[in-house]
């Protein structure tokens, strides 16, 4: 199992550069929705069966790949914007970044040692990867949507490496986590319109009333 | 007992948003505020005992922190029905309900033993808050929320994968995974060494961009800016005392492994950072209510470099952290009441305040000169001891740049200050219908005596509570 654990990671590592590399933010969406599916499959991998484990995997699939992407698709109807125009940072130049990213988070990871049950997985690397890529993805794009799907792929990172400590973690604690996550791109999304609607754009780099001169 | 505090401001938001009407919903906040405020004394009084799982105790960090939101939240409540009567055309319904859910969920970080617990109550704080800062709805103050919310939101991520490391450190060590605050300082030092220290990092930094310590306080002016004065307050005292708690109990972690020295070297950094950054800031500042988010920066900065000095130091930064939080109260209202006068928060044009609403003007001079270390308030007192404790530790590096600065920020918020309370007043005035009122004056006024008396005269209680709190950090050593 834990070989094709490790595949599914693997996939969630090229999600990222998908990501990085497309203008498209509907397909942006789907990209993180499908790599919230893959992260629901994953502790079904390496725990053993509980109904706590069925828990985890219904409700991060449900939140992840469902609701929350509706929720997005939702917000980029209503502005109506289908692209991101002139990143900070350049497609190219985005993807050169994530993948030395990719790279540095294999090299961080080397350092910290797993615990024997978890020997040979690519959780940690993975992890870092794709909170580095999600960080890259907030700063370098314009659109406050591109930068919810940032914000989106960070907390991804982070949930993959909650994976390692599913079992461990009561269920109070990831159910308020998953809950505080969909709150937030709620408030996000009320966020948004409103900008759309004051700024008739949904362009972040407008948003410089209060620059401090 | 632990969880009646809990909900019932919850049932309060339930309530406020039940009512349809605009102007009676405002009474609902003042009734629960002092509900959670008698729920609260009687809580610090009959302390119950743990729950059986470890999961809830209010401790006398806890006891510091929920008695100081709390009465913060009762005088900020008594103060928006009479501000609210000055809003009567925007709808409050949110306001109202997003601050009783806010405070619920205070509540609920400072009774809090797990961390997982508390990170959740922490993020809900986080975003109850941002419809708190849009009050206003306009350009500007949309502007403050989405740099407050996506800075904040990804503050409090990278504290979530903090807390994950420090869960993974005892998989690793081969104990039983925990999260709970009270096994982990006691296994504090078995843990693994590398993902202890890389949880230490994360949290650090993820709770200190929550809190607004320099070079993370981006955030802070414009949400201090556009959030109405009340709301202002409740950041600066609320919302900066829970993410503090939140720090603490790292600390409480941190101290007890072997990397206690350098966690409390990287505070000692980041608030001097912070208080350098708040100096050189708060001296052009046009706008009085971005003036006071630096103010809020250097007090974080000056309650980090007490944590970081340790000792004696540390009484001094939790009293600094009871009397910055009331002392902010004063100032956010006193200045949300100027900035409703003139219809202007720009030094430009708000002007000779003291003529125009003398209650609201002498308050605001009053409350700064107590947040800038004037004896006889509170603040003075905190900051003396942390002063003192940095040179009994011969640390006179530290203990001359934190004077220096607390120098520098005196002169640079006095210029914008004095002006604003003593200038003469402009002659083509906006004409406002805005007086100060009982319902307008009277909140800030008695926070105010409260500051003053915390300078004068530390009850027997809470100087004993503050000890022990302080023995938890290690500071009774």
């Amino acid at each position: 199992m834990n070989a094709l654990a490790d595949q599914l990671l693997v996939l969630c590592l090229l999600l990222n550069l998908a990501v990085l590399g497309t203008s498209r933010l509907a397909f942006s969406v789907r990209a993180v929705a499908l790599q919230g599916v893959l992260l629901g499959v994953l502790p079904a991998l390496i725990h053993p069966f509980s109904w706590h484990l069925v828990f985890i995997v219904v409700s991060i699939i449900a939140v992840k790949g469902a609701v929350i992407p509706v929720l997005i698709i939702r917000a980029i109807h209503k502005a109506d914007i289908q692209r991101e125009f002139i990143p900070f940072i350049g497609y190219i130049p985005s993807l050169v970044l994530g993948a030395l990213f990719t790279a540095l988070a294999f090299i961080f990871a080397d350092k910290l040692p797993l615990a024997p049950e978890h020997e040979g997985l690519l959780f940690v690397p993975a992890s870092i990867a794709t909170v580095m890529c999600g960080f890259l993805i907030l700063m370098g794009r314009r659109k406050a949507i591109s930068q919810v799907i940032g914000y989106l792929l960070m907390e991804n990172g982070i949930f993959i490496f909650g994976l390692l400590l599913a079992e461990a973690m009561p269920v109070m604690v990831e159910a308020g986590a998953l809950l505080d996550l969909l709150v937030g791109i709620f408030v996000m999304g009320i966020v948004i319109n409103h900008i759309n609607r004051e700024f008739s754009s949904l362009d972040t780099s407008r948003l410089s009333n209060l620059r401090e001169e | 007992m632990m969880w009646a505090i809990v909900l019932l401001p919850l049932l309060g938001a339930l309530i406020a948003w039940l009512i349809p009407d605009n102007r009676r919903r405002s009474f609902v906040l003042p009734v629960f505020a002092l509900l959670h405020l008698v729920l609260t004394l009687t809580l610090l009084a009959y302390t119950p005992p743990p729950s059986p799982d470890g999961w809830i105790y209010l401790d006398a960090l806890g006891k510091l922190s929920l008695l100081s939101s709390s009465i913060l939240f009762t005088i900020c409540a008594s103060y928006a029905v009479g501000y609210l009567n000055y809003r009567r055309l925007r709808p409050n319904r949110v306001l109202c309900t997003a601050f009783l859910i806010c405070l619920s969920a205070m509540t609920l970080v400072t009774i809090s033993q797990h961390l997982g617990l508390l990170w959740i109550a922490l993020e809900a704080t986080t975003l109850t808050m941002a419809p708190l800062i849009y009050f206003n709805h306009n350009a500007r103050s949309i502007e403050a929320t989405w740099k407050y919310l996506l800075i904040c939101s990804v503050g409090i991520a990278i504290a979530l994968l903090g807390l994950f490391f420090l869960a993974y450190s005892t998989i690793v060590a081969q104990q039983e995974v925990t999260l709970l605050l009270g096994s982990l300082i006691s296994d504090a030092s078995s843990l693994h060494p590398g993902w202890r220290h890389a949880a230490f990092i994360f949290l650090l930094v993820g709770f200190g961009s929550k809190m607004g310590l320099a070079p993370l306080h981006t955030w802070k002016p414009d949400a201090y800016g556009e959030a109405p004065g009340l709301v202002g307050a409740l950041l600066a005292g609320g919302l900066v005392n829970c993410a503090l708690l939140a720090l603490l109990r790292v600390y409480q972690i941190a101290i007890a492994s072997t990397e206690g020295a350098l966690f409390q070297e990287v505070l000692l950094v980041m608030g001097l950072i912070s208080m350098a950054f708040a100096a050189v800031f708060m001296a052009k500042q046009s706008d009085f209510k971005r003036m006071l988010a630096y103010s809020s920066v250097e007090h974080v900065g000056i309650i980090a470099v007490a944590l970081g000095l340790g000792k004696a130091a540390l009484f001094g930064a939790l009293l600094h952290m009871v009397n910055n939080a009331l002392t902010k109260g004063v100032l956010f209202l006193s200045c949300g009441n100027i900035h409703r006068a003139y219809n202007s928060k720009s030094t430009q044009f708000v002007r000779g305040a003291l003529r125009r609403t003398p209650w609201s003007g002498a308050l605001f001079l009053a409350a700064f000169l107590a947040i800038t270390g004037s004896p006889p308030f509170g603040p003075f007192v905190s900051e003396f001891i942390i002063v003192s404790s940095a040179f009994v530790q011969g640390n006179y590096w530290s203990g001359g740049l934190f004077l220096l600065f607390l120098a520098m920020i005196f002169i640079g918020m006095a210029s914008t200050v004095l002006p604003v309370v003593l200038g003469k007043m402009p002659k083509d005035m906006e004409k406002t219908p805005y007086r100060d009122t009982v319902h307008t004056v009277l909140p800030p006024l008695l926070l105010m005596g409260v500051v003053l008396a915390l300078g004068v005269w530390i009850p027997a209680p809470l100087h004993a509570l503050l000890t022990e709190a302080a023995g938890m950090l290690g500071g009774g050593k």
